[in-house]
Order: structure tokens, then sequence, then C-alpha cells
């Protein structure tokens, strides 16, 4: 029953966060570009804006759905948890809803819809709306996420023993939160960015529009390389803020059994997980551990079975280590795919400075594959962060099992698992058609751009709206 | 003094009203689309009326149950867990709609056409019928037991009065997206919508009297009259400004009327929030089922902040898209549809 829950909540979230990313990392991406035209007056500009606004509209339609799911699916699958948590949980919801989402929204449907409407200042600005609202919800849903991680600024009500907010700043500023959505939104511009790059080298390959989106290209990797890079040491900070408070979660990702100090890293192993204490591993890097999960190469990481004893003695009688096996390997998935990728993309700036990016046919075709490189890394991002808080669903507060619905059979569970991945299956096939044929349409025509529909169907009907 | 937990019921009374005002008459469009739009350029400008609009009005769902989970999470978990399989319909059908409106004018293929024309007349036909009898079974009650938890079934879920709430919310969307449509097309699109305003009004009249009336009666002597002579105005003027085609008022006594039903149920709810079948005592009310008065006491700045900031926007919006769709734009408003170019390239 739990499992299943748990099982829904990982397939809707992980696909909702397909999308996220893009919409934050593209919707910047885009502002960027329109900026640049409304400094520059150069159309082309215009017409790149335009292109990869629709691949953005595209991909937010199917990410502000799937969202919906999210945030009915807590007090549907998990109204044990909603109750106990709302007081604390419940307020950066609210607050997403009121300040973010209404924003992104509104501001999308003047953009789309407002090109010769607005004045041209007017319309840039909405833009720019529209990324701050997606980056702004990201905040405030990380916020509450950081919480069940990390629980501050709450006290426990002596009467229904329930947590109740006492400090709200404390949620916006708890090190879990901080870290964690830079983290994400680095990670949302690095996302951004592989879709613009892979859009731009197909091109490219095909000596279609060369001008145009070489400048696409190379905006992408001037993105693409500070962010991935701040992504990779934000990241390995947050490590160590996570090791302080939730060190089970580290020792886990590291398949780290005894305590150690220093510690070696490991890169690679052979078996392990939760019941192979003794995984043959395979290159030791010494003291790298330690400094990752301590900044010191001298530090301390504490095992999981000391771990596993000292909550024992605190929470009693139970099983408190995550699935050492998915958290070994998202942490090194993400990790070694990242650095992958800050290499490819440095070899791509290292040819765009020797202007030579659209002449490398290599390049482009792995920038072409690359594009999945992020959506990897995303996933096994948060595979990490939420399977190393098991058996927890609120760290120290709430364990998984007590947070679900008991009024729901698991029949009704299985219904809706069954619901959404169908739906789920036919909205991402949908969603990959038109991304894929919009992406390969081309940009916009000049005279397309300056007016649309024109000639093209009586009455100036939309060609878009059309039949 | 009112206390806070009875302002935030007020608040996420005045998110559901808006919700319903807002989105519904672009259910109402989603629906008639095809039945005033006889071919692909017609069903085209009724859709593209809301277009710039239907995305920020779903937002006003999602704030409503947002807030009721920071506000009420007893309540919000029992009614979200309770309407199990009625909220993944909605959400099947939310998604199916959403996506369709951005989807369906994309590619030239017929059958991609066909197959989002229709998710966007189920979708949003389903969700004011479901959330209308979900919002409806609040007042007429849900076997929940004395720790809050649902008891009973799929079956339950389907009270008479939750089902007329449904229908109910279901023809006033219909007749609000008619009169909207009355307001923002031109020529024959104009006329169809005008006939189907015509036709759907008293219907809708019927069932809104009615469903008042058995408010009132399960409410008891407290409910106020006031919305009962308003909703009697709202079905006595709908019918002449609808066939004298006075667009702008028609519309406004749609909205009028849709307020008035959402606000009825909560008004013949308070001070409970989910009535329970199977005793009263195990009702949720606003004061056992709210948060404790930090959060609110956050809650309230945060939405006094926010709130008259996205009226505004949101507002503004509108204002900016107040144009008529279509043929009957003025040489002196050559405006051409924005989103065409971006969305399909001729090159």
């Amino acid at each position: 029953m739990t499992d299943l829950a748990r099982w829904q909540f990982a397939t809707t979230s992980i696909y909702h966060f397909l999308f996220v990313p893009v919409t934050i990392g593209l919707s910047f991406l885009t502002a960027l570009l329109q900026t640049s035209w409304h400094r520059s007056g150069n159309p082309e500009l215009r017409r790149l804006t335009r292109f990869f606004g629709v691949l953005l509209v595209i991909n937010v339609a199917v990410g502000v759905v799937t969202g919906l799911v999210q945030e009915f699916e807590f007090g549907m699958n998990w109204s044990a948890y909603s109750r106990f948590v709302g007081d604390v949980f419940g307020a950066p919801l609210a607050m997403e809803g009121l300040a973010a989402f209404f924003l992104e929204s509104t501001f999308l449907g003047l953009w789309i819809f407002g090109w010769d409407r607005l004045p041209k200042r007017t319309h840039l600005a909405c833009i720019w709306l529209v990324a701050a609202g997606s980056m702004l919800s990201a905040a405030f849903i990380l916020a509450a996420n950081s919480w069940m991680q990390h629980p501050v600024g709450y006290a426990i009500n002596p009467t229904t023993h329930q947590p109740e907010l006492n400090n709200v700043l404390a949620l916006f500023t708890n090190p879990t939160f901080l870290w964690g959505y830079v983290h994400v939104l680095l990670a949302s511009l690095v996302t951004g960015c592989a879709v613009m790059l892979a859009v731009s080298a197909w091109y490219l390959r095909r000596k279609v529009e060369v001008e145009a989106f070489k400048r696409a290209a190379h905006l992408a990797l001037i993105v693409l390389i500070p962010s991935l890079g701040l992504a990779l040491f934000v990241g390995s900070e947050l490590g160590v803020v996570e090791d302080k408070y939730q060190p089970i979660k580290i020792a886990a990702a590291e398949a780290q059994w005894n305590t150690c100090q220093p510690c070696s890293f490991s890169a690679f192993q052979i078996g392990g997980g939760k019941h192979d204490m003794t995984p043959t591993k395979v290159i030791a890097i010494p003291d790298l551990l330690s400094f990752l999960a301590t900044n010191s190469f001298k530090g301390k990481v504490v095992g999981l079975t000391p771990l596993q004893q000292q909550y024992t003695k605190q929470y009693g009688p139970g099983d408190y280590i995550p699935n050492v096996f998915i958290q070994y390997w998202s942490m090194r998935i993400m990790a070694y795919l990242a650095a992958a990728l800050f290499a490819f993309a440095l070899w791509g700036a290292w040819l765009m400075r020797r202007g030579k990016l659209a002449l490398s046919r290599w390049f482009l075709v792995l920038a072409g594959w690359a594009v999945v490189v992020p959506f990897l890394m995303n996933t096994a991002g948060w595979m990490l962060t939420e399977n190393g808080r098991q058996p927890w669903i609120v760290q120290g507060l709430m364990k998984t099992t007590e947070g679900v619905s008991s009024s729901v059979s698991t029949t009704e569970i299985w219904i809706s698992l069954i619901t959404f991945v169908l739906i789920y299956i036919v909205l991402g096939v949908a969603d990959l058609v038109l991304m894929m044929r919009y992406a390969r349409r081309g940009l916009p025509d000049e005279q397309a751009v300056s007016a649309p529909g024109e000639g093209e169907l009586p009455g100036g009907a939309l060609p878009e709206m059309a039949y | 003094m009112l206390a806070l937990h009875t302002l935030w019921f007020v608040v996420i009374v005045f998110f559901w009203t808006g919700f319903f005002v807002l989105e519904g008459f672009d259910f109402g469009v989603g629906v008639l689309h095809v039945v005033v739009g006889r071919n692909s350029e017609e069903r085209a400008e009724a859709l593209e009326s809301i277009g710039p609009f239907w995305d920020g009005n779903e937002v006003w769902l999602i704030v409503a149950g947002a807030a009721t989970f920071a506000a009420f999470p007893g309540w919000y978990a029992t009614m979200f867990s309770s309407l199990y399989l009625a909220l993944l319909l909605v959400l099947a059908a939310l998604m199916a709609r959403g996506v369709a409106l951005e989807f369906r004018s994309k590619l030239d293929d017929p059958r991609w056409r066909r197959a989002w024309t229709w998710a966007t007349v189920g979708g949003s036909a389903l969700v004011p019928l479901l959330v209308g009898v979900g919002l409806g079974d609040l007042l007429a009650g849900l076997p929940v037991n004395q720790s809050h938890n649902f008891t009973g079934n799929f079956f339950d879920l389907l009270t008479p009065y939750g089902l007329w709430t449904g229908l109910t919310l279901l023809m006033l969307s219909l007749l609000h997206g008619a009169t909207f449509l009355l307001l923002k097309t031109t020529g024959e699109l104009r006329e169809r919508s005008a006939t189907a305003a015509r036709r759907l009004v008293w219907p809708a009249a019927i069932a809104m009297l009615a469903f008042v009336i058995w408010t009132r009666a399960i409410a008891g002597p407290h409910f106020p009259s006031p919305l009962i002579a308003l909703a009697a105005i709202a079905v006595l003027a709908a019918p002449y400004l609808i066939s004298t085609q006075q667009a702008g008022w028609a519309f406004a006594t749609s909205a009028a009327g849709m307020a008035t039903a959402v606000v009825s149920i909560f008004v013949a709810l308070y001070p409970n929030v989910l009535v329970s079948s199977t005793n009263a005592a195990y009702n949720l009310t606003v004061s056992n089922s709210s948060s404790a008065k930090y959060a609110l006491t956050v809650m309230t700045v945060v939405a006094v902040l926010f709130l008259p900031l996205v009226l505004l926007y949101q507002g503004w919006s509108y204002h900016v898209f107040r144009a008529r769709i279509g043929h009957g734009k003025t040489p002196a408003d050559p405006t051409p549809p924005a989103a065409a170019a971006t969305t399909e390239p001729t090159g």
C-alpha cells in the first residue's frame, strides 16, 4: 500500500520534473533572446525568440497539468501526512499559488497573445515575469521539500502532537533549501541550454539558417558552462549540508558502513546494496569522500551501522537505512554525467572560440544526444534526495508508512496509478511529436512574423488555431 | 473580531467563487465551441476568445486547493482522500483539456485535431460537473468517522444534492460560456452564441432556482435571504438580457448567478467545512480542522500582499484582450492575432 503510493508519487513527480526544468531554463533563455533582440533590433533574434517560445509553450502545457496532479496527490494519497504537516508544509504551497502560479500563467498568456498588442517593452517584461514566476514557484516548492529533509521553524503542539509553524523565515533560510534551491535552478538552466544546443546543432548540421542557430548555440554554451560548473560546486556543498543534517543519506550514497576518518571515495564498485556490506570497490580515491562530505580532507564520515544503532536508540526499533544501491548509483550517475557534460561543453566552447562550432560534425551529432543527459541527471538527483530520506517522509518526525491515506484502498491507488501512467504516456508521445515537428519546422518567416496569417486564411483567422 | 479561521474560510470561498466565475466561462466555451463553430476557422475563433485567459483562470482552482491545505489541513486531507476517484477524474479531465487547448491547433493532421477537440469538449464538461458534485457533497454529508477518515466508497459520493450541485454548476458554466462568446465574437458566431444562450438560459435558471431552494432547505432559516433574492434576480434578468442581446449585462448576470450558487454552498455549510453523514459530532468545522494562529497570520499577510496584485494584473490582461475576436475587426484595429506566427511559422 505504502509502496504503491510511493510508486505513484515517484512516477508522477519524476515525470513532472522532466518538464519543469525545461520551463525554467527555456523561459530564461527565451527572455535573454528577446532582450538582445530588443537591444539590437536584429530581426533574426526576434525569429529565434518566437521559435524557442513555441517550444517553451508546448512544454509548459504538460508541465502545468502534471503539476496539478502533484498538488492534489498530497490530499488524495497522503492524507495522514497532509493532516499532520499542513500547518507548516501547506503555507509554502499556498504561497506558490498566490505569488508564482498566477504570475507565470497570466503573463505567459499575455506574452503568447500579446506580440502585436503590447508595447515592445511591456511585452519583453512579460517573458521576464514568466521566467521569474517559474523560478519563484521552484523556490516555494523547494522550501516545502527542504522542510521534509530538515524540518525547521516549527514546534510540536503538546496537545495535538503535530508540528506547528512558528518561524516562517526559517523555512526560507533553511540551509538545505538555500543550497538545494540554487542547485535546482542551475540544473534547470543546464537543461534549458542542452535543449537549445541540441535544436541548434540539428540545424547547423543541415546548414539551415546557420547564422541564426550559431547565435543560439553560442548563447546556450555561454550559459551552460558557468551554470553547470556552479551546479557541480553547489551540489557538492549541498552534500556537506546533508551530511550534517541527514548523515545517513550521505553514508548510504557512499555505501559507507563503518565510520571512517579520513575516508576514501569509491568511484566504482561491484555488488553492494543493503545486504552486501562488502562490495568490491574497484577504484578508491584516498581522502576524497572526507572532502566531499565535510569540506576537509581529514573529515570524519559516520557509517551506516553506527547511525542505525544511534537512530534505533533515538526513535525506537526499525530499519533506518535507505536503499543503498539506489543512493550509491544515483549519486554517481548524476555526478559522472555532469562531469561528462561539462567536458563536452568545454569542447564546444573551444570550437566556438575558434569559430568552428558549425563545422564540427562530431560535436553537432553528439549535441543531439547530449540533450538526454540533464534529464537523467535531474532524475538521479531527485532519487538521491528523496530515497535518501527514507524511511522518513519528514525526517525524524513522521515515517512514510504513517503518511498514507487510510481510507484509500489498494484498488483505488492501482486505478489512479494506471490512469496516470496511461495519460502520461499519451501526453509524453504527443509532446515529443510536437516538439520534434516544431523544432524541425524552422524559424518563422520574417513576413509571417510581421503579418501572421495574412493571405493564408480569410479574415485573418489564426493559422495557429485553424483546422 | 473576526476569527482568523473564519477569515480563511471566506478567502477560500473567494477562491472557489473566482474559479467558477472565471474558469466557468472557459469551460462553457470549451464545450460550446463545437456548437457555435461549424467549421475549422469558426471553432478556432471561438477557442481564441479564451486563449490568453484559461491558464490563469485555472490557477484559482490550484490556490483554492493549496489555501485549504495551508489553512485547513484537516479539511484538505479528508476532502481530497474522500473524493478520491472523483478527483482522479477531475485531474484526467483537466489534463486532457489543458493540453488539448495548447496542442490541438498545432498540427494539421485531422485525426490529431479531432482527438484534441473532443478532449476539450469532454474535459470542459466533466470538470464543473465533478467539482460541483464534490462541493455539494461537503454539505450533503459523507460517511466520515471520528478520526475524520472517510469510510464509504465511490457510490457514497453520488449524493442527490451533490449531483444536483454538479448539474447546476455545469449548466451555469455552459450559460456563462455562451454569454462570454456573445461578448467576444462577431457575425455568425455571435448569432449562434446568442441562440445557444437563449436555449441554455431557461434550463440553467430552473436548475439554479431548484438548487438554491434545496440549499436553503438543508441550511434552514439561517440561510441569508439576500442570497435567495440575488438568485431570483439573476434568474429573472438573464433571459431578458440575452434575448435583447445586451452582452455585457448578460455576462455580468451569468457571472453573478455563478457566484451566488458557489457562495450559497459555503454559506449553508459554515461553520462546518465537511458534514459527516455518520454522526454530526464528527463534522469537520472551521475550528477543528484549521491550522494554528501563527500559520494563519503568515498566510494572511501573504494574501494581503499578493491577492490585490493578482487581481490587478489578471484584470489588466482581460483589459488588454478586451477586443472581440474575428471578422468584425475594424480597420482601425488590424491587430493580427499574435500567437499565429509564434506557433505556425510558414517557413
